[in-house]
C-alpha cells in the first residue's frame, strides 16, 4: 500500500500546492489534502493552540487535526526562508514545535528545514531530505522534483495571466472566463492564506467580484517591478511577505488602474502590525485612493465585514463618477 | 546635535556615561510613565507590540525637551524589532517632527556604513577614543547589572525594611548626577561594598523564582510593573535571565555572543527547540529548563501581547512544566494591563509555589 502523506491546506499551501502535491504523488505517495477550512476545523484549531496565537496558525492546527488519523506522514516543514536575506515569520520557524507540543499522538512529521536565507545551495539537500521520507531512490526523487517544478511553473503562468490561486483550485478554470469582472481593479493585500481561504476571508474575493470589481493581489504584480520599488525603502524589508506587499503598494500608488486598496490583516499578526501600518501611511500620504484595513480573528462577524466592504465599494463608485466628470481624459492617459 | 535614545531598564546610565566621555550632548528621555505610554499608544499602530509604544512615547517626550537626533538599534529579523526603526520613522514623519534618525546597525553587513554612523553619533572619527569610551561604558554597565542582581537577591532577606531600596535608590540618584564613566564606576564600587554590609537574615523561608521571556519585558521595570520588587516583597528571591548587558552586546554586535553561557542555555533548550526563531524564544525555553535544574521554585514568563517568538515558546511551556516538574506562569502585558489584576495573578502563583514547597518539605519529613 502506498504511503499516505497529509498536506494541511493552510498557511503556505496556496503558494506552493502544485509543487508539493505533484512531488509527493510522483514519488508514489498517496496525497491527502485536508478539507477546506470550515467551522469545525477552525474550532478544533482554536481549542488546540495557545490562545495568543494568530488565527492562521490556529487554523493550521485545525487542518493538522483533520489529517491526524488519516495519514502516515504529515508535511509540516519548517519554512524559515524562501528568499535571500529574508524570513517568513518567527512562527513559521517554530511551527513544527508548536504543533508537536500542542497536539498529542501525531503521525510522523516531515519537518525538514527549508532555509534559503543565505543561498539556494542547499536546495538539493532539502529536496532529498523531504523525498527521503518516501523513498531512498535518489533518482526518483530528482525526477519527481523536476516534474513538480514544471507543474509549479505552469501554475505561476496562470497566476501571471490574472488568475488567483483560488481560481486555479477550481476544476473548470478554463471554461469560466468571468474571473476578470469589471474594468475597475481593486488591490487586495494580506497574507495569501488569509485572502485565498474563503472561510477565513469570508469570501472577500467573490464579494468584491460580485460588485463588478476585478481583484488583483501581490501575486498579480510583476515581481521585478515590485522588488525595484521595495528596494527604495530606507531599510531592507526582511520579511518576504513584507517585501511583496510594500513593493506592490509602492507601485500601486502610481498606478491609475488601481482604484482602491484593501488590507486584510490577522488580529495579533506581528507582521501585519508593521507592514499594514507602513502601507497605510504611504497610501494616505502619497495617493488619494480609498483604503480600508480589515482586521479579522475568530470573533469577527461577517455582517460587520460586509458593511465595511460596501462602504469601500461605494467610495470607489463615488470617486469614479465624480472624478470622471473632472477629468474626462483620465482613462487615456495611462492606457497601456 | 542633541541625541536621544529609548529607555530600556537602566541602560540610560551607561549610555549617559558613554556620551559624556565622548563629549556629545544628550537628552535623556523622562522616565517612562503613564504619560509616555499614552503618547506612544495614541500614535503607534494599534496592534504593534508594547515596547514600540513605550519607546515612541520616550522619543516624543525627548523631542519636547529639545532632542533632534534619535538613535535606534536595528537588526535583520525575523522578529518585529528589526523593523521598529522604519515604523517609528514613518510615524514621526506623519506627526510632523523633523528629526534625524540614526539606525545603529551594519545594513546588509556593510561595516563601513556602520562605522560611519558610529562616528557621526560619536562626533569623532577617532576610533581609539570611541573604543575607550565604549569600554568604560561597558564597565559601568556590568557593574550596574551586578548591583541590580544583588538587589533582587538580597531584598527578601533584609533585616531592616527598605534598607536595600534606600541604598539602591540613593546610588541611582548619584549615578544620574555624575558626569562621565569614571565617577560612575567609583560610585558603583562603593555601592557594591555597601550592599554587602547590609544585614540579611538568611534563615528566612524564601522562595526562588526565575524570570524569562521577551527581553524588554524582562528588563524594563516600567514595562513589567517592577516585578522583581513585587516578588521580593512577597518573600521571593528573584533572578532575571536577561539583563541590559545582553541587550547592549546584542545591539552592538548584532548577534548573541555565542559564549559558553549561551551555549549552555541552547543546549538546555535543545530537546524542545533547536533553532533560533527570533527574539529570545530559545533562551526562554533554555533558561526555564536550567531554572528547573537549579531547583528554583517556579518560573515566570513575561511577554508583550502578540509577541511572536514568545508565543512559540509559550506553546511548549505546558510540556516543560510537566516534564521538568516546575510551575510556570505566563504573564502577558499590554497597555491595558492593570496593575491590580497583575498583582493578583502574581500572588496566586506565589501561594501555589509556597503550598507546593510546604508539601514537599512535609513529605520529606514523613518519609
Ligand atoms: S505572518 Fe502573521 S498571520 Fe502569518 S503566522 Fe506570522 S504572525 Fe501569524
Ligand atoms: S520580541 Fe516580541 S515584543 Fe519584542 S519586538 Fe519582537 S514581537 Fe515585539
Amino acid at each position: 500500500m502506498p504511503i499516505k502523506v497529509g498536506i494541511p491546506s493552510a498557511l503556505l499551501f496556496y503558494d506552493y500546492y502544485p509543487l508539493w502535491i505533484t512531488f509527493f504523488e510522483e514519488l508514489g505517495a498517496d496525497v491527502i489534502v485536508s478539507k477546506n477550512t470550515n467551522k469545525e476545523i477552525v474550532d478544533m484549531g482554536i481549542k488546540n493552540t495557545v490562545d495568543e496565537a494568530c488565527l492562521p496558525v490556529k487554523v493550521f492546527h485545525g487542518h493538522v487535526l483533520d489529517l491526524k488519523n488519516k495519514v502516515d506522514l504529515i508535511f509540516i516543514p519548517r519554512i524559515t526562508s524562501v528568499s535571500k536575506y529574508e524570513y517568513i515569520c518567527p512562527k513559521f520557524c517554530g511551527l513544527p514545535e508548536m504543533i508537536k507540543y500542542s497536539i498529542k499522538d501525531l503521525p510522523e512529521i516531515i519537518d525538514t528545514n527549508i532555509d534559503f536565507r543565505k543561498s539556494k545551495k542547499n536546495l538539493n539537500r532539502t529536496v532529498m531530505e523531504i523525498g527521503g521520507y518516501i523513498t531512498k531512490d535518489v533518482k526518483k526523487i530528482k525526477n519527481a522534483f523536476e516534474i513538480a517544478m514544471k507543474e509549479y511553473s505552469r501554475y505561476k503562468d496562470l497566476i501571471k495571466k490574472g488568475f488567483l490561486p483560488i481560481d486555479t483550485l477550481k476544476k473548470d478554470i478554463y471554461s469560466k472566463g468571468d474571473f476578470f469582472r469589471g474594468k475597475a481593479k481593486v488591490l487586495l493585500l494580506g497574507h495569501p492564506y488569509n485572502i485565498y481561504d474563503p472561510h477565513i476571508s469570508m469570501d472577500l474575493v467573490q464579494k468584491l467580484r460580485k460588485h463588478n470589481l476585478t481583484v488583483v493581489t501581490c501575486e498579480s504584480f510583476c515581481e521585478e517591478a515590485m522588488n525595484e520599488k521595495a528596494a527604495t525603502l530606507d531599510k531592507k524589508m526582511f520579511w518576504s511577505f513584507g517585501r511583496k506587499i510594500l513593493g506592490t503598494v509602492l507601485s500601486a500608488i502610481k498606478n491609475d488602474e488601481i482604484c482602491g486598496i484593501i488590507y486584510l490583516s490577522s488580529f495579533g499578526c506581528g507582521l501585519d502590525s508593521v507592514i499594514g501600518d507602513i502601507a497605510e501611511r504611504r497610501i494616505r500620504r502619497d495617493s488619494n485612493k480609498p483604503f480600508t484595513l480589515l482586521t479579522i480573528d475568530e470573533h469577527t462577524g461577517e455582517a460587520g465585514v460586509d458593511t465595511r466592504i460596501e462602504a469601500f465599494v461605494d467610495m470607489i463608485k463615488w470617486r469614479d463618477e465624480h472624478e470622471n466628470n473632472l477629468s474626462p481624459h483620465r482613462k487615456f492617459i495611462h492606457s497601456n | 546635535m542633541k541625541i536621544t535614545f529609548p529607555h530600556i531598564g537602566n541602560s540610560y546610565i551607561p549610555i549617559k556615561a558613554l556620551f559624556e566621555d565622548l563629549g556629545v550632548e544628550t537628552v535623556i528621555p523622562p522616565k517612562s510613565s503613564k504619560k509616555t505610554l499614552e503618547l506612544g499608544t495614541k500614535n503607534a499602530p494599534e496592534l504593534i507590540c508594547l515596547p514600540l509604544k513605550i519607546n515612541l512615547g520616550n522619543y516624543i517626550e525627548s523631542i519636547a525637551k529639545g532632542a533632534d537626533t534619535i538613535i535606534i538599534t536595528g537588526g535583520c529579523g525575523p522578529c518585529r524589532f528589526g523593523y521598529y526603526c522604519e515604523v517609528q520613522k514613518e510615524i514621526l514623519k506623519d506627526m510632523g517632527y523633523d528629526v534625524d534618525i540614526i539606525v545603529l546597525e551594519a545594513p546588509e553587513g556593510n561595516k563601513k556604513e556602520f562605522i560611519r554612523r558610529v562616528s557621526k553619533i560619536a562626533n569623532t572619527k577617532n576610533i581609539v577614543k570611541i573604543s575607550k569610551s565604549l569600554k568604560n561604558a561597558i564597565t559601568v554597565l556590568k557593574k550596574l547589572n551586578a548591583l541590580e542582581e544583588m538587589v533582587l537577591k538580597a531584598r527578601p532577606y533584609e533585616v531592616h525594611e527598605n534598607e536595600v531600596d534606600k541604598l539602591y535608590n540613593n546610588f541611582i540618584d548619584k549615578l544620574e548626577k555624575s558626569r562621565g564613566s569614571r565617577e560612575m564606576i567609583n560610585h558603583l564600587n562603593n555601592a557594591v561594598e555597601m550592599m554587602k554590609e547590609i544585614k540579611l537574615d538568611k534563615n528566612r523561608e524564601v522562595l526562588r523564582v526565575g524570570i524569562v521571556g521577551e527581553i524588554y519585558a524582562v528588563i524594563d521595570d516600567y514595562c513589567n510593573f517592577d516585578i522583581g520588587k513585587k516578588l521580593n516583597k512577597m518573600g521571593v528571591e528573584v533572578h532575571k535571565s536577561l539583563s541590559t548587558g545582553e541587550w547592549i552586546t546584542e545591539m552592538l554586535l548584532f548577534r548573541s555572543m555565542g559564549m559558553s553561557k549561551e551555549m549552555k542555555i541552547w543546549e538546555a533548550a535543545n530537546p524542545y527547540i533547536k533553532t533560533c526563531i527570533g527574539g529570545h524564544a530559545r533562551e526562554t525555553v533554555g533558561n526555564t529548563v536550567l531554572y528547573s535544574k537549579e531547583e528554583y521554585d517556579g518560573v515566570i514568563q513575561l511577554m508583550p501581547f502578540t509577541c511572536m517568538p514568545e508565543i512559540v515558546a509559550m506553546s511548549m511551556m505546558p510540556s516543560i512544566q510537566e516534564e521538568k516538574n516546575i510551575p510556570i506562569l505566563t504573564l502577558i502585558i499590554d497597555e491595558m494591563t492593570g496593575e491590580a489584576g497583575y498583582l493578583t495573578r502574581l500572588e496566586a502563583f506565589i501561594d501555589l509555589l509556597r503550598n507546593r514547597k510546604d508539601k514537599r518539605i512535609s513529605q520529606t519529613v514523613d518519609s
